[in-house]
């Protein structure tokens, strides 16, 4: 591990800090046992993504200026979402300190990027006795190529996968449609309830139709849409943020 | 077909919530698309060179884009001195009006037409009805919508949302087959039967245009069935409808594009006929009709300029995963799907404008576009348009604007964020209610007692 001298910001989405407190415990305690040293600047709140996919991009320089500011001068900044992460690589700008916000979009990393990409982790002690299904976010996947992806005639990987292949116990279930998008979307999963619903639907009865208890992904959004699904549906399976997985001990 | 199809002012989302209320239907809808998907992924990866081919398709494209007017020059001076007559329609109207005239000047009251998605988006048919001109579509799938008063709900696959029992029914109403027969070969051969007569009896043909090269002046149609050719063929007059940016510079690149095209529309190696046209045959008429129809408005603008790259292959549809479960009349346009979707909001901004929103920006449509188009990106960027040109309902925009004057206050957003986790969990019908569209389907998270960032300040200090 190659953590030992890094002083990494933490950027934890809105949805995850007010809805699911444990995937960024999860990320930090990981983080920090990889040798990383690890600071959460509380001024932060949203990486601008809910208004700017929504068609209000010229709204987003107030999210702008808060990410701006609170990630001055770290070496990297890890989020443990794919779609937060694209979206501030891509758009993040700011007026008032443009090379800063330069310097964010070149180094904010997914968390499994930046533990494969940046930490080179090759050895992870956790323990997770379960069968598991893995759910591509569209972001982090097409987005940020954490994995390969099917449309293409290109050698397959999968970073994710990579890091869930060390946690022992673990067996990974082979899906019918390996990367296709849950219908989460953001403001789409209210905008346009049925599609959405309907694409949930038949994400999650994949993962079931393979014996999946639990679905996992790098993207909370997708797996707080599926939750929602299953839940409706009284089903046992449960889902986890990857980050979870790979902080969980024996 | 005409937008009176629609309901007026009927949304992608209020359609698409219509076609799910038979979830058996959508299930076999999205299955058989993806089956399209998977043929056409098997078909990419017996090219090795798939990426390459596309990388270079979509520069051929750009360079076409990039001196369109010039290709267009010398398309119109080589196809004239081929002994076409080359006309120019700035819109739909004018194109739908030049056709009408060459076929008042040969005093002909009905036609044959194989598949053009352009003629579909100039809406000749109606226009022509209304001048008491019958056209009969000779594409099998054009054909069926027609006689069931439909517009395509696909681009490639015109009825790919009617299963056979139904088309055997129409056909049983229509053609006067057997009741109950729903054999596809049967139900083909009757079509075959039934056109084969309209083919013989009709002195001018309409077909589309895949590819026209401008160094030769000959233009290219790709079809499955031969009925381009069987019009063309039988007919006096011979009348070509394209968009102006179906132009190729060189007949070398047909190499590039005639292996691209349909492995990515349908997973077969190349269409069954791969017609070149390229000058009238002694005693015929040809004529090639040029359509801007807001193509140049669209060239214009750097950010959607690279949509005119599109060869209507539909893979983007076919993978689309909410076009499969939506269908492709809840575009209520006539290129449905990513591609329609920023196609037509060019053509009306305010028709339209739900359009680029029907998508989650998967990315997925961009992946398999044989020519590159970054679909999903321009979607984004249509809808940064609309909403800056006011296209956007008042609660939206007022919801969006509170939503971020929470969160670009970090105070604002953390006592927000207590109190609302403290309703949901002390008076969970606040939100566990009909009024949450979330809600309707899916349960709510959990509201957690602590934040992160609570958590943070109690555990970190």
């Amino acid at each position: 591990m190659k953590g030992g001298n890094l002083k990494v910001g933490l950027f934890v989405p809105c949805y995850v800090d007010q809805f699911y407190p444990q995937v960024a415990i999860a990320t930090l305690q990981l983080l920090e046992k990889l040798g990383v040293e690890v600071v959460y600047p509380p001024t932060q709140t949203c990486c601008g993504q809910p208004m700017a996919n929504s068609g209000f991009a010229h709204l987003t320089g107030g999210c702008n200026e808060l990410v701006t500011r609170a990630f001055l001068g770290l070496d990297y900044i890890v989020c443990p979402s794919g779609s937060c992460t694209l979206h501030l690589k891509e758009h993040l700008h700011s007026d008032t300190l443009p090379s800063a916000a330069d310097h964010i979009r070149g180094r904010i990393y997914e968390l499994t990027e930046f533990l494969v990409d940046v930490l080179h982790v090759e050895k992870l002690d956790a323990y997770f006795p379960h069968k598991v299904g893995v759910h591509q976010s569209c972001h982090g996947q097409r987005g940020l190529h954490l994995s390969q992806m099917t449309e293409l005639v290109a050698p397959v990987f999968s970073k994710p996968g990579k890091l869930l292949n060390m946690v022992e116990g673990l067996e990974l279930v082979e899906l019918d449609r390996t990367d296709e998008c849950c219908g989460f979307g953001g403001t789409f999963c209210v905008a346009e309830e049925a599609v959405s619903v309907k694409m949930g639907k038949d994400r999650v009865a994949d993962h079931l139709k393979h014996g999946a208890t639990y679905i996992t992904g790098a993207d909370m959004s997708c797996l707080m849409h599926m939750e929602g699904i299953l839940r409706r549906a009284r089903s046992p399976v449960q889902v986890k943020h990857i980050a979870e997985i790979l902080n969980q001990a024996r | 077909m005409s937008e009176s199809f629609w309901a007026p002012g009927a949304t992608h989302a209020e359609l698409a919530e219509a076609f799910n209320q038979n979830e058996a239907r959508v299930n076999w809808h999205d299955e058989t698309l993806w089956w399209v998907r998977q043929k056409r992924d098997r078909m990419a990866r017996s090219v090795p060179e798939w990426e390459l081919l596309r990388e270079t398709a979509s520069q051929i494209k750009e360079q076409v884009l990039s001196s369109l007017s010039e290709y267009l020059e010398q398309f119109e001076a080589q196809a004239t001195l081929n002994g076409v007559q080359v006309h120019w329609a700035t819109d739909a109207d004018e194109h739908n009006r030049i056709v009408h005239g060459i076929l008042k000047e040969h005093g002909v009251d009905r036609m044959v037409k194989s598949k053009s998605m352009l003629t579909e988006e100039c809406h000749l048919n109606e226009y022509l009805k209304e001048q008491g001109i019958d056209v009969v579509d000779t594409d099998l799938g054009e054909r069926i919508v027609q006689l069931a008063g439909e517009p395509p709900s696909h681009i490639v696959l015109p009825c790919i949302h009617w299963k056979k029992e139904e088309i055997g029914e129409l056909f049983h109403q229509h053609l006067g087959t057997p009741k109950g027969n729903a054999d596809p070969p049967f139900l083909t051969h009757a079509a075959r039967l039934a056109l084969r007569k309209e083919f013989l009896a009709r002195r001018v043909a309409i077909t589309g245009v895949n590819f026209a090269i401008a160094e030769t002046g000959e233009f290219v149609v790709c079809t499955n069935e031969g009925n381009a050719d069987m019009g063309a063929h039988l007919s006096d007059v011979h009348i070509a409808c394209m968009g102006i940016e179906k132009l190729l510079p060189l007949r070398e690149h047909l190499g590039v594009f005639l292996r691209l095209l349909t492995r990515s529309a349908t997973g077969q190696p190349i269409t069954t006929y791969s017609s070149h046209f390229r000058k009238p045959r002694p005693g015929q008429q040809m004529h090639i009709v040029l359509v801007d129809n807001g193509r140049s408005q669209q060239l214009s603008s750097d950010d959607f300029r690279g949509s005119l790259k599109c060869i209507r292959c539909a893979a983007c549809m076919n993978t689309c995963p909410v076009y499969r479960r939506s269908g492709g009349h809840s575009y209520h346009t006539a290129i449905a799907g990513p591609i329609g979707s920023i196609l037509a909001p060019n053509l009306d901004r305010k028709q339209y404008a739900d359009l680029p929103f029907a998508s989650t920006l998967c990315g997925s449509c961009s992946n398999v576009c044989p020519v590159k188009i970054d679909i999903h990106v321009q979607l984004y960027k249509w809808r940064q348009v609309l909403v800056k040109d006011g296209y956007v309902a008042v609660g939206k925009k007022l919801s969006i604007e509170a939503m971020n004057y929470t969160l670009s206050h970090p105070g604002l957003y953390r006592f927000g964020g207590k109190v609302g986790r403290w309703f949901m969990r002390t008076m969970p019908w606040l939100v566990n209610n009909r009024l949450n569209p979330w809600y309707k389907q899916r349960d709510m998270p959990t509201p957690t007692k602590q934040s992160f960032g609570e958590w943070y300040k109690a555990n970190r200090p």
